[in-house]
C-alpha cells in the first residue's frame, strides 16, 4: 500500500509548529537550563569589568554581550571542553564522522561509483546522519545463547577505549587532553586492551562466527602489536623522551620519517593492521566468516562499535603524524588577528562595540591545528587508499609478514637509531651541528 | 551420556578439536546453497556440498509446454547466460523438427552467445571479486558489464532475461547500424578490461592467495568430469567450440585458452582470457556476416516433432551445456534432460577444499565457475 500524502491545511501546520515551539521552549526550561547552570557551578568563571562572575550573573550574557566572550574563553579553557570537544571526543567524533564521508566518496571515485549522493542535496553529506538515525531506529537483536552482560558492555568498553587513544594525541601546542610522562608507553597500554575487548565480545556471543573472528583479531593484533612497539623504539632512542609533546617538540627542523622510513613503513603496515583494514580485514572477512567478530551485533551496538573503529583510524594517523610527520610543527600560515579590533572595537555603521576578550584562540594553536588537520587527513587518505586497491589477506600469510618480515625491518630500523645517535648525527637535543 | 536421544539420531563420534560450520544458505560467501564444511583449528578436514535450494523443476515444466512456449522458463535457470542455455535447446529441436537455420542467424546467434558468455563472465569476475575482499573488483565489472547488456537489449529487446534463440533462428533481426555500434563497443571493452590485469590479476596479494591452493590434476579432473574453464585450467585442452564445432564456429578464428597450473589463480584466469577470444569471435562474425537475408525460418503452429531424440550441446559460460529432448509425435517434448556445466564442477569442491585453509574456501568454491541456480535446474 502506497502512503498518500495528506492534504495542506495551513491551520495544521501552524498548529504542528506551535506544538513543536512549546516543546521545545518546555523542556530547555526544565533540563536545559538547570543543566547550564550546574555547569556554571563548576567552571571558574572570569572577571569583567573588575567584578568577579557569580553564575546568575553570568546568565545575563544574553543581555549583556560583552560578558559573551569571556565566558566563553573560560568555557573554552576548562578541562570539560577539553574532554568533551576540542582535543578530545567531540573533534576526534567530527573527524571520524568526515572520515567516512571522504572514505566512502573516495572509494566510490576509485570504483567508477558516485557514492552517497541524496541525502542532504549537496553530494549525499547528511548520508551518515541517516545512516546513524537508521542504525539508532533499529531492533537491537541479543542472541539467546549470549553472555548478555559482557555483551552489552563490549561495545560501550570498545568505544570508551578509542576515545581514550584518541586523548592522548597533542592536537596543537598545549592542547591535549592528557599528556603522561610516559605518553607513549599509555599509547601502548591503550592498544593492548582491544584484543581484550575483541575476544571479550565475540566469545561471550556463542556464535561460531564470532568465534573464529574474535580468534583471528586476537592473532592479528598480538602478532602485530609487537612490530608496533619496536618501530617506534627509534623514535624513543632519539629523542629520549616518551612524552608526546616533547617529541612533537622535537621535530621543529626536520620529520622523524626523514630519518627512519623503515620505521615509518613498518608502523603504517601495523595500524592498517591493527585497525582491521583491507587488505588486513581478516577478522571481518564476510565470504569466510560472514561478518566476524561482529556478527551478532545489531542497531547501535553495530554503530558504536563502527564509531569506535572510526575513532580508533583518527587516533592511529594522529599517532602516525605525531610521531613520523612533526605533529603541529609547520610554517606560519594563520593570519594573526586583527590588532586595531581589540584596541578600537568594530565598528559597524554609528555603533562602536568593544569586546574584551578577544582573541579567543591564541594563533599558534589554530595554525598547529591547521597543520595537525592537514596532515592527519593525509595520513588517513594513504590508509583509506588500499581498500580500493587489494583484496584480502591470508592469515598465514598474515602472520608470515608480522612475525619475520616486520619485527626484522623494525629492529634494522633500531639499529639505524643507534647508529645516528653512536655516529653523533643526531642527539637528544637534534642534529648536532 | 545418560541422556535420552529421540529416536532415529545417532551421535557421532566427533572430535572435540573439529568444529562444523554450516557455510549458507544464509551465508554471504555462499550462493543459493549450503556447504558443511568441518574445521581443524584453521584447515578444513571435511567439505560436504548440499546443493538443490533452488530447485525448481525446470525440466518436468517443459514436457507440459510446447516447444516455442519452452523458451522463456529455460532461460530462467541462469539469466545472464540466457543465450548460451537456449543454444543447445534450439539445437536439438531444430534437429527434432527438421529444421534448417538461416546463414545470417547462425552468425547472429555466435554473435549474441558470446557477448551474453562476456556478460556472464563478468558477473562471475565480480562476485570473485568480493570474494577475495577486492570490492573495485566487483564494481567496475559490474559496470562493464552494461556495454554488452545494451547491445543485447539492442538486438532482443530485453537486458537480461533475452529469449532471442528461437528453434529455426533468432527472433528478430539486428537494428540499424549494429555493427558499427557493436564493434566499437567491443573495441572499448576490450581496452577497459585489460586493465583488469593491473588491478586484479598481476596484484601481488591476490597471487599470494591464490596460487598454489585448491590444485586439480590433470588426471583428477578428467576423471571428476570437470568442463569449461576448470577442465581447461588443469591443462586439458577442450572446447566444444573447437572440437565439435556448431553452427559456424568452425568458420571463425579463434584459440583455446589452457593453461597448466589447475590452481585457483589459473581457474579464475581462463574465464578472463577467453573473454578477449569472444572479443575476437564478435569481430571475425561481423565480418563474415552476410549483410541482409533471413534471420528465421518460420516454423508451422504447434509443430509436432517425430518419434525421435535428439542431444546437442555448446560450450557455455560454466562448460558444457547439454540439452537431451525426445519427442513423441506431440507438440510437446516427451522428456528434456539438462546437463550443466556447473554441477559436475561442484563435484571438485570436497576434493579441492580438504586440507585447505578456511580463508581460501571463497577463493577455491568460486574459481570452479560454479552456478547454483543452473546446478539445481
Amino acid at each position: 500500500m502506497s502512503t498518500i500524502a495528506p492534504e495542506f491545511r495551513l491551520s495544521r501546520f501552524i498548529a504542528s509548529l506551535t506544538d513543536i515551539i512549546f516543546w521545545v521552549l518546555l523542556i530547555f526550561s526544565l533540563v536545559g537550563l538547570p543543566l547550564v547552570f550546574i555547569l556554571l557551578f563548576y567552571i571558574k568563571l572570569p572577571v569583567v569589568n573588575g567584578q568577579l562572575l557569580t553564575p546568575y550573573l553570568a546568565m545575563t550574557w544574553m543581555a549583556d554581550p560583552s560578558r559573551t566572550i569571556p565566558i566563553i574563553k573560560s568555557l573554552i579553557h576548562t578541562e570539560f571542553f577539553r574532554i568533551i570537544a576540542f582535543p578530545g571526543f567531540g573533534f576526534a567524533a567530527l573527524f571520524a564522522a568526515g572520515t567516512i564521508f571522504i572514505e566512502r566518496k573516495f572509494l566510490a571515485k576509485i570504483q567508477l561509483r558516485v557514492g552517497p549522493l541524496y541525502c542532504g542535496k549537496i553530494e549525499g553529506i547528511l548520508q551518515l546522519m541517516g545512516d546513524g538515525l537508521k542504525l539508532i531506529s533499529k531492533e537491537i537483536i541479543i542472541p539467546a545463547k549470549a553472555d548478555k552482560p559482557i555483551f552489552w558492555v563490549a561495545p560501550l568498553l570498545f568505544v570508551g577505549t578509542a576515545a581514550a587513544f584518541a586523548s592522548l594525541i597533542p592536537v596543537a601546542p598545549g592542547w591535549v587532553v592528557s599528556n603522561p610522562n610516559v605518553g607513549l608507553l599509555v599509547v601502548f597500554a591503550t592498544i593492548g586492551f582491544f584484543p581484550i575487548i575483541v575476544v571479550l565480545s565475540s566469545w561471550s556471543a556463542n556464535s561460531k562466527w564470532t568465534f573464529i573472528g574474535g580468534i583471528r583479531a586476537l592473532h592479528q593484533m598480538i602478532s602485530f602489536e609487537i612490530p608496533l612497539i619496536l618501530s617506534l623504539l627509534g623514535i624513543v632512542i632519539l629523542t629520549g623522551t616518551l612524552n608526546l609533546t616533547e617529541i612533537v617538540e622535537s621535530q621543529q627542523h626536520y620529520w622523524w620519517i626523514v630519518f627512519m622510513p623503515i620505521g615509518a613503513i613498518v608502523f603504517f603496515i601495523t595500524i592498517i593492521a591493527e585497525l582491521e583494514r583491507i587488505p588486513f580485514d581478516l577478522p571481518e572477512a564476510e565470504s569466510e566468516i560472514v561478518a566476524g567478530w561482529l556478527t551478532e551485533f545489531s542497531g547501535m551496538m553495530y554503530g558504536l562499535i563502527q564509531l569506535g573503529t572510526y575513532l580508533k583510524l583518527y587516533a592511529f594517523a594522529g599517532l602516525f603524524t605525531v610521531l613520523f610527520l612533526g605533529g603541529w610543527n609547520g610554517p606560519m600560515v594563520w593570519p594573526p588577528f586583527p590588532a586595531d579590533i581589540i584596541t578600537n572595537g568594530i565598528t559597524i555603521g554609528p555603533i562602536t562595540a568593544h569586546i574584551p576578550g578577544l582573541p579567543l584562540f591564541d594563533q599558534d594553536m589554530l595554525n598547529g591545528t591547521l597543520w595537525f588537520v592537514i596532515k592527519t587527513a593525509g595520513v588517513i587518505l594513504v590508509i583509506l587508499l588500499p581498500r580500493g586497491v587489494f583484496p584480502r589477506i591470508r592469515i598465514d600469510l598474515l602472520l608470515y609478514t608480522g612475525w619475520y618480515k616486520l619485527i626484522g625491518l623494525a629492529f634494522i630500523n633500531i639499529f639505524i637509531a643507534l647508529g645516528l645517535l653512536y655516529a653523533g648525527v643526531l642527539g637528544h637535543g637534534g642534529l648536532i651541528q | 551420556m545418560t541422556t535420552q536421544l529421540p529416536p532415529g539420531i545417532q551421535l557421532e563420534t566427533v572430535d572435540d578439536r573439529i568444529m562444523t560450520l554450516n557455510v549458507g544458505p544464509q551465508h554471504p560467501g555462499s550462493g543459493h546453497m549450503r556447504l558443511i564444511i568441518k574445521v581443524d583449528g584453521d584447515y578444513i578436514v571435511s567439505c560436504d556440498p548440499d546443493p538443490g535450494y533452488v530447485h525448481r523443476g525446470e525440466e518436468k515444466m517443459a514436457e507440459y509446454r510446447n516447444y516455442i512456449q519452452n523458451i522463456p522458463h529455460l532461460e530462467r535457470p541462469v539469466i545472464h547466460d540466457s543465450c548460451n542455455i537456449l543454444y543447445p535447446y534450439c539445437l536439438a529441436v531444430e534437429d527434432l523438427l527438421g529444421i534448417e537455420v538461416p546463414e545470417r542467424a547462425k552468425y547472429i546467434r555466435v554473435i549474441a552467445s558470446e557477448l551474453n558468455r562476456c556478460i556472464y563472465t563478468l558477473y562471475w569476475l565480480a562476485i570473485y571479486g568480493i570474494f577475495l575482499g577486492h570490492s573495485t573488483m566487483f564494481m567496475w565489472p559490474a559496470g562493464d558489464r552494461e556495454l554488452f547488456i545494451d547491445l543485447l537489449e539492442a538486438m532482443s529487446g530485453a537486458r537480461v532475461t533475452h529469449a532471442y534463440f528461437v528453434p529455426g533462428g533468432v527472433r528478430n533481426d539486428l537494428p540499424a547500424n549494429f555493427e558499427e555500434r557493436c564493434l566499437r563497443q567491443v573495441n572499448y571493452f576490450e581496452k577497459r578490461i585489460k586493465e583488469y590485469q593491473d588491478i586484479f590479476y598481476q596484484n601481488p596479494v591476490l597471487r599470494q592467495r591464490t596460487e598454489g591452493t585448491g590444485i586439480l590434476s590433470r588426471m583428477d579432473a578428467i576423471r571428476l568430469g570437470t568442463t569449461g574453464s576448470v577442465l581447461r585450467a588443469s591443462g586439458v585442452d577442450f572446447d566444444l567450440r573447437k572440437k565439435e564445432p556448431y553452427d559456424v564456429y568452425e568458420n571463425l578464428d579463434f584459440e583455446t585458452q589452457v593453461l597448466k597450473e589447475g590452481d585457483s589463480y589459473a581457474r579464475s584466469l581462463i574465464p578472463y582470457l577467453e573473454m578477449f577470444e569472444s572479443c575476437r569471435i564478435i569481430k571475425d562474425a561481423l565480418k563474415k556476416m552476410p549483410k541482409s537475408g533471413s534471420v528465421r525460418t518460420k516454423l508451422k503452429p504447434n509443430p509436432k516433432g517425430g518419434n525421435d531424440e535428439s542431444y546437442r550441446r555448446v560450450e557455455s559460460g560454466r562448460g558444457s551445456l547439454g540439452f537431451h529432448v525426445i519427442s513423441n509425435n506431440r507438440p510437446e517434448p516427451y522428456r528434456v534432460k539438462i546437463s550443466v556445466g556447473s554441477f559436475r564442477n561442484l563435484i571438485c569442491i570436497p576434493y579441492l577444499l580438504k586440507g585447505e585453509k578456511l580463508g581460501n574456501m571463497p577463493a577455491v568454491y568460486w574459481s570452479l565457475n560454479y552456478w547454483p541456480v543452473e546446478a539445481d535446474r
